[in-house]
């Protein structure tokens, strides 16, 4: 539309957007600043930021954290790219039960990955002793920099694997008969012509990688030991053993900031110099896979995803198995999950499901207004709100959770342990999910859709409610669905946040494991899990797409 | 209940770029007046300032004597049909056309008689309760006309309907539209690139080249007496040549080479020696092999259409023109003959040596000047 701009509804409904943000996101983040230079006696000091950067102790756990996540990135993209250019270009058997359970394991609580694979692979792990007791092999350690790597790895490829499913289909048949006629086939084709054309997918699936690995901290708690991350540190500094350190850790999470936002930049600045799409007329038509080439393909793809898959497998069987503190006996029964009953099962089953459907709620309809706003009536207030709104997806879980507590923790707004300031730190972290998602729908929707409905005689409000929203329905349907499922599995934010009230499946699960209890620790995780698992289907039902938005 | 438009000084910009620098328009009540254009002549533009989706950024837009600059478009009671239909792809066909009377107080039975009604007149009764994804290009441009026409708006604007129609369906919907437009008796503005579903449609058409108005008259009279060389070339094709108006025993004489020709429809003001642009369509310019009369030219190619044949031939000043007849049964002059040119100077159109005017009488041109603009509007009845 022209210059001439009114100011009507849609005005007091963005200053009102506006306003919340700067509640709920720039108070606290300015709090945490504050915090972060401001001494006991309320004066200016960059005490803590030297005493971060004087010691090698603290400094080795940005170098950790960055070492580790680049090297996951890597690992993800040569395991995940391969996997998805099988996916693509053949028929693989049972293509979709890989697709499937990629999504499920992408989807899972990361620390139960990490959980399972220490029953597994770690020094008591069942693995470890099968080999070392009857073949005498030693596996080594699975803890550290390898655990980490491993774990997260296998967990996280999943997310190029469907990242790149989305890119390779976009690729026109004809580009690929193009490069054959001039003579460019096979490998070569894959590296200059495929992937070239995929490059801002494999750019940003690189981004989403990385952020998830630097900022995931229930992996390296678990898995790290001795090698020390950053969101680790933050943690412990805040409510670690050397005793609460407020100050120390506000700054330290002032770093987080920076750093992921600065990973955050670069990706859009390495993005922007593949300044193109692409979208297929002819898409490419899938060969069927033959001879050793084909048995090698399925091997690869059943073996990858069977390994990802293991942990989650583990942990359901486990938590059926009977059970003695840390050690499982042999036989099975449903006790683990009796003993569940007993230890706020309930508790932790509402307070997710319930306190998780009201952050829903406020994601569903706030994200469907900006989306709105964005597509529909950009401008710079909507596209700051825009801006806002993404800020939490690149931020750490317990920075977020620190801030909330700096900022809320004194009247006016005394929330600290309230179950409101979990469902606050929810829909500020998880509601990226279901903007991303609205605002990609409404891009394809024809504004002359609406148009339309306006010179018919329909007022804005209508047109919104009748037209706009019902066809932004399916994006912010599997939106939703993903902000949910982050909800169930959020861990880093909780930990800080939550008290013996507001306790979560998450929580419960996380509280068995420290306390060394792992039948229970299983039946919690098993049914954290099957709730993941059951919201996965009916999202793959319901977007009726592969084109899964992470 | 349909309307006449009135259109003053209409100005339009994005950014810094003005994309209508000053346009006046005057289309009759019940009129199917078309706009015809280059693209990015700003067709699209102005007809979304009618429709209030686009700002007007200077002028005065009006139905009879109300003006709509600042009307909502809601309430403007406008019928709108898009280039891709945007028809409301979540619900049926009949909710897509009783949309536009659920915003009105009407009874339920109203509503769904009066959306039978256009339903049939458009032929997709039947269709009722399909959704729209399952229906035909054609078919969802009738739903998209139904749905227009069914809150009996003043004024049917259509952007590019038939684009996205194969050639043949748009032979078939564009008699559709203009029967129904006939019928309903409403003022329509219709936009197309197609100039032969303008001529054939329209009461009406207006030549626009950059925002400007060039030509408004009816489909013959644009053809057949150009208002300037842009319209003569953009519609159809014409044959550009630089020759001269000579006066001879007081009749003005048209003069290309060694070619003399009289002209006795030149305006009187024009009647003196000038330097002139002759316009000579392909069909006008006739071709004899033997004949001594008329100016030399080469053949350089030829291309048998069946019904006729083209030719491209050489002028001896370097020019390269096109020439059609019907074909005959002799073969085809072969590329490299010498052959003389006459031209069917009844047809034939004169325009000053800058090409700005038609120096012939007979040109209706129904442009609103931008000097008169302001004054009272240049009044011709309605065509058809
Ligand atoms: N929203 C906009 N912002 C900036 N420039 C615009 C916008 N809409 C149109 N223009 C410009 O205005 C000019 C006229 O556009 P318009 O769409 O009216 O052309 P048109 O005559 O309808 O062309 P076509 O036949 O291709 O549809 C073009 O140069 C176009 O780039
Ligand atoms: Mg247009």
């Amino acid at each position: 539309m022209g210059a001439k701009r009114r100011f009507d509804m849609w005005t007091v409904v963005s200053l009102t957007l506006l306003g919340l943000f700067a509640l709920f996101l720039l108070y606290p983040l300015w709090g945490l600043l504050r915090q972060s230079v401001l001494n006991a006696q309320g004066e200016f000091t960059l005490e803590y930021f030297q005493r971060f950067f004087s010691y090698r102790y603290y400094t080795i756990t940005i170098v950790n954290s960055l070492k580790v996540s680049a090297a996951i990135t890597l690992v993800t993209l040569i395991l995940g790219i391969p996997i998805s250019y099988f996916y693509s270009f053949y028929q693989l058997k049972g293509a979709k039960v890989l697709f499937v359970v990629s999504l499920l394991c992408a989807m899972s609580a990361p620390f139960i990955g990490a959980y399972s694979w220490i029953l597994l692979l770690g020094r008591q792990g069942v693995i470890t002793k099968f080999l070392g007791d009857y073949l005498g092999i030693n596996i080594g350690s699975i803890y550290g920099f390898g655990g980490i790597l491993f774990v997260q790895s296998l967990k996280l490829f999943p997310l190029v694997f469907i990242y790149m499913n989305g890119a390779f289909k976009d690729i026109d048949n004809s580009l690929l008969e193009a490069s054959a006629n001039m003579g460019i086939v096979g490998v070569r084709r894959l590296f200059r012509v495929i992937l070239q054309l995929t490059m801002p997918t494999i750019l940003a699936a690189s981004l989403v990688v990385f952020m998830r690995a630097f900022a995931d901290f229930g992996t390296p708690l678990l898995i790290g030991e001795g090698y020390r991350t950053f969101p680790v540190e933050i943690y412990n500094q805040y409510l670690g053993e050397h005793g609460q350190d407020y100050r120390f850790a506000a700054a330290i999470s002032v770093l987080a900031v920076i750093m992921t936002t600065a990973v955050f930049l670069l990706q859009k600045w390495a993005t922007s110099r593949y300044d193109f799409s692409i979208s297929a007329m002819n898409p490419v038509e899938k060969k069927k896979p033959t001879g050793i080439g084909g048995v090698l393909m399925h091997l690869y793809s059943y073996i990858l995803v069977g390994i990802a898959f293991l942990p989650q497998a583990y942990i359901v069987y486990l938590s059926f198995r009977n059970s003695s503190g840390a050690v499982f006996l042999p036989g099975f029964s449903l006790d683990n999950y009796r003993m569940a009953a007993n230890r706020l099962l309930g508790r932790s089953i509402n307070n997710t499901v319930f306190l998780g459907l009201g952050a829903l709620a406020v994601i569903v309809v706030v994200a469907m207004i900006i989306a709105y706003l964005v597509v529909r009536r950009s401008n710079v207030l909507n596209n700051t709100i825009d801006t806002l709104s993404m800020i939490p997806y690149v931020m750490p879980g317990s920075v977020i959770g620190i801030a909330l507590v700096i900022a809320f923790s004194n009247r006016p707004f005394a929330l600290t342990g309230t179950a409101a300031i979990m469902m606050i730190a929810w829909v500020i972290r998880r509601m990226p999910y279901t903007i991303r998602s609205a605002t990609a729908t409404l891009q394809l929707v024809p504004l002359s859709v609406e148009e339309a409905a306006t010179s018919l005689g329909a007022s804005k409000p209508k047109t919104f409610a009748r037209i706009t929203v019902p066809m932004m329905r399916n994006g912010i349907l599997s939106g939703a669905i993903l902000s949910w499922i982050t909800i169930v599995t959020e861990l880093s934010s909780a930990i800080i946040l939550y008290n013996n009230r507001t306790i979560t499946l998450t929580m419960s699960t996380y509280v068995a494991i420290s306390r060394g209890n792992d039948g229970l620790a299983a039946a919690f995780a098993a049914i954290t899990t099957a709730v993941t698992a059951i919201s996965i289907i009916i999202y793959l039902a319901v977007s009726k797409t592969e084109d899964v938005q992470i | 209940m349909s309307v006449g438009i009135s259109i003053r000084n209409a100005f339009k910009k994005f950014g810094e770029n003005v994309i209508i620098p000053d346009l006046s328009l005057d289309v009759q009540k019940g009129e199917f007046f078309t706009l015809l254009g280059p693209s990015g002549c700003g067709k699209t533009t102005l007809l979304r300032m009618i429709a209030g989706f686009n700002t007007i950024d200077g002028g005065e837009f009006y139905f009879d004597d109300r003006m709509i600059n600042d009307l909502n478009p809601a309430k403007r009671n406008i019928g709108m049909v898009f280039q891709n239909y945007a028809i409301f792809p979540h619900m049926s066909v009949r909710k897509n056309v009783e949309f536009g009377l659920t915003n009105r107080n009407m009874s339920k039975t109203e509503i769904r008689q009066r959306a039978e009604r256009f339903l049939d007149l458009m032929q997709i009764g039947e269709l009722a309760d399909r959704m729209p994804n399952s229906l035909s290009g054609g078919q969802q441009q009738r739903v998209a006309l139904a749905r227009a026409l069914c809150i009996e708006p003043d004024v049917l604007l259509m952007d590019e309907p038939l684009s996205n129609l194969d050639a043949k369906l748009r032979v078939e919907m564009r008699t559709v539209i203009k029967h129904i437009q006939q019928t309903i008796g409403i003022t329509t503005i219709y936009v197309t690139h197609d100039q032969e579903e303008a001529m054939a449609v329209s009461d009406r058409i207006a030549v626009m080249n950059k925002g400007v108005i060039q030509h408004v008259g009816t489909p013959k009279n644009i053809y057949q007496r150009p208002a300037n060389t842009f319209v003569a070339t953009f519609i159809g094709r014409s044959n550009l040549l630089e020759g001269e108006l000579t006066m001879k025993d007081g009749l003005p004489h048209l003069k290309f080479a060694n070619y003399e020709a009289a002209i006795p429809n030149v305006k009187e003001e024009f009647k003196t020696p000038q330097k002139i642009v002759i316009s000579i369509r392909p069909e006008e310019l006739v071709v004899s092999r033997r004949s001594q009369e008329g100016f030399k030219a080469v053949i350089e190619d030829s291309v048998f259409l069946g019904l006729n044949t083209h030719y491209f031939i050489r002028l001896e000043n370097g020019t390269q023109v096109e020439s059609v007849t019907e074909s005959t049964i002799e073969s085809i002059i072969e590329p490299g003959t010498e052959v003389s040119l006459t031209v069917k100077t009844e047809k034939v159109n004169l325009f000053t040596a800058d090409g700005t005017v038609n120096i012939l009488e007979g040109v209706q041109n129904d442009v609103i000047s931008s000097t008169k603009a302001g004054g009272r509007a240049q009044k011709r009845l309605a065509v058809g």
